[in-house]
């Protein structure tokens, strides 16, 4: 009788089990790469209804985040502009170019501009702008540039790992209150040391929440 | 065996250059990894978000204004110096707020909030030579002249207020109080601008080299 089974095939099992192992390696690796915030969030631009540039008007034009984000610095939510922020300048500068139709379409019938919301925390989360930007975290930590940004992109994971980072060692990540708004500013652990970080946020009782009850509340 | 993993391999490339690497800008909205019905976790809780949109109402807004005839707690706008620059005869005011000291902190404020909200136009100074005179804002004029230094301070509260001509008004960014903390600071501004040797206290004048 000849055999069904080359000699080979002894080792047969063994490669399968090896090849699994392999797999599911890949599959880990590619759940842990394309799975999370990292990737499924940083680099989203959407096009907007109207192509907004904050390189011109912020880093050009030198205006302030608070001239646009007005409520930044005093509630939990930093609005997206009203029209007639936009007005104070465009009833005036470049009234009739074509791309700014949407602006004075809003102004004039009071209907809002239809802006796409880009950074979205899940709603069991609790976020508060004023909290951090009244203490000394700036824009940038948790938006990156926006000032070199002809189009706004997501830039930081904003995933819980991310903020707990931050919340378990403000000291390197805190500025000068007066330096938030300046995002090519430096923190002051940069600036003074280490040690000048520490001492901000020991003067300044900064105390983020690590406790779940902080952020699922 | 060898082809099996060839083939993974081949997989696995075309899978990186599908999905392409961290930190490309894409458009489309981001994908969710745990999709809501799969896996119900109050990630989208039917509330309405600030500035969000609605179903329900007819402006399609989840923003609502208050409702006729009810004011918002702290809202109540009803202080006629304070709230509406006018004295009780609907003239415009002259001098601050008795509720409002003007002190170092009042004009701290006030500097803050004139260099994020009028600095744009009116420019540091309060010259008209701010950044938007380059991109052909002409009119904005300069606090340095006669009319606006005798002008009630009333009457700037109007302005920065309801606004005026060509210049919209600021009510949404500044609150009462520092509408008038600006005013100081517009106060201070033309005080410096017309400044002589004169002010200058006797005790300094030799640490600017005057006699
Ligand atoms: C002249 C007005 C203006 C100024 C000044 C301005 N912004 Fe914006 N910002 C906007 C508008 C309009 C949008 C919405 C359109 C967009 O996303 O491009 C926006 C969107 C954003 C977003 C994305 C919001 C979202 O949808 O998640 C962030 C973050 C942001 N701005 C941060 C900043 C920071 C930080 C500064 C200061 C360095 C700043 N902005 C200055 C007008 C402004
Ligand atoms: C402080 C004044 C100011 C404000 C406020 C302002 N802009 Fe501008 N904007 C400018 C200036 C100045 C330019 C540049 C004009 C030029 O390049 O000649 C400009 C250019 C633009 C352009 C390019 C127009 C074109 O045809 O090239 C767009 C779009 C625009 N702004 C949108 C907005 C929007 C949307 C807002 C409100 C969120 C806004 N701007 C608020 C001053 C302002
Ligand atoms: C500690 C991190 C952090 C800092 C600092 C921060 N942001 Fe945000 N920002 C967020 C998060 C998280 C969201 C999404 C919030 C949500 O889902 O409501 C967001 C959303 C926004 C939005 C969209 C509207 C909203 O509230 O959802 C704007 C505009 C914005 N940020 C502007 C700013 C500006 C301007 C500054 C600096 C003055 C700033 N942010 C500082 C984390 C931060
Ligand atoms: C760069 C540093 C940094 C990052 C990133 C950061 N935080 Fe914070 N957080 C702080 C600091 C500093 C405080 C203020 C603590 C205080 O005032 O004592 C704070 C306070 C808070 C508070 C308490 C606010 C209150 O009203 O008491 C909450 C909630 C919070 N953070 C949530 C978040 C969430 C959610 C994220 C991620 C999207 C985040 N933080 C990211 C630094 C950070
Ligand atoms: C600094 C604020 C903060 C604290 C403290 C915090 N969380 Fe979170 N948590 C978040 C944010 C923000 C998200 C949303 C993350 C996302 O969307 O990527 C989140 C998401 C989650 C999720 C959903 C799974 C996921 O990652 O999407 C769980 C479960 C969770 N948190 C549990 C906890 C527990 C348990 C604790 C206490 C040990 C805790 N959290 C403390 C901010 C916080
Ligand atoms: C977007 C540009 C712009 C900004 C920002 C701006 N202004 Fe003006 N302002 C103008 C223009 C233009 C005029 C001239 C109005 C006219 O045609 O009479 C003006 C006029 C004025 C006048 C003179 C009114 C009169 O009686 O003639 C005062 C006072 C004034 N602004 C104060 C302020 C203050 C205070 C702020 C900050 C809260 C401010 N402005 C912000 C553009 C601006």
């Amino acid at each position: 009788m000849s055999k069904i089974f080359p000699k080979s095939a002894n080792s047969l099992p063994l490669q399968i089990i090896i090849y699994l192992v392999v797999l599911t390696g890949i599959a880990t690796a590619g759940v842990t790469y394309y799975m999370t915030p990292k990737y499924t969030r940083i680099g989203y631009a959407p096009v907007q209804p109207v192509p907004f540039s904050h390189e011109k008007h912020v880093s050009e034009l030198g205006i302030d985040c608070r001239f646009c984000h007005s409520n930044v610095d005093k509630s939990g939510h930093s609005n997206v502009p009203t029209s007639q922020t936009c007005m104070n300048c465009h009833n005036q500068i470049k009234t009739d170019s074509p791309l700014l139709a949407p602006v004075r379409e809003s102004y004039a019938s009071g209907d809002s501009v239809p802006w796409v919301w880009i950074h979205k925390t899940p709603d069991y989360a609790y976020f508060n702008h004023a909290a951090h930007v009244n203490r000394g975290v700036s824009c940038v930590e948790c938006h990156g540039k926006i000032n070199e940004m002809e189009v706004v992109a997501h830039n930081q994971s904003l995933s819980m790992a991310f903020c707990l980072e931050c919340h378990r060692n403000p000291e390197t990540r805190v500025r000068d209150p007066k330096d938030v708004y300046d995002l090519n500013s430096q923190t002051i652990a940069a600036k003074a040391g280490v040690e000048a970080g520490v001492k901000f946020v020991h003067d300044w009782k900064i105390k983020p929440p690590q406790s779940c009850s902080g952020c699922h509340r | 065996m060898r082809h099996v993993y060839l083939v993974t391999f081949f997989v696995v490339v075309l899978g990186v250059s599908i999905l392409g690497l961290r930190g490309t800008k894409f458009t489309s909205a981001p994908m969710d990894v745990f999709p809501e019905w799969a896996f119900p976790g109050m990630k989208h809780q039917p509330k309405p978000y600030a500035q969000g949109s609605s179903d329900f109402f007819a402006d399609g807004r989840s923003d609502r204004m208050p409702v006729a005839g009810t004011v918002q707690r702290g809202m109540l706008r009803d202080d006629e110096h304070l709230d509406h620059g006018k004295t009780a005869t609907g003239a415009f005011a002259r001098g601050f707020p008795e509720v409002l000291p003007v002190d170092f902190k009042l004009m701290e404020r006030g500097k803050d909030r004139f260099t994020i909200y009028c600095a744009p136009c009116h420019g540091a100074l309060g010259d008209g030579n701010g950044i938007t005179k380059k991109y052909g804002m002409g009119a904005t004029p300069s606090f340095h002249d006669d009319r606006l230094r005798q002008i009630a301070e009333g009457e700037i509260y109007q302005t920065i207020t309801n606004g005026k001509n060509n210049m919209l008004s600021y009510a949404d960014k500044l609150v009462p109080a520092d509408r008038w903390a600006v005013i100081a600071y517009v106060r201070a501004l033309q005080r410096a601008q017309s400044g002589t040797v004169a002010d200058v206290p006797a005790a300094h004048k030799s640490e600017l080299g005057l006699k």
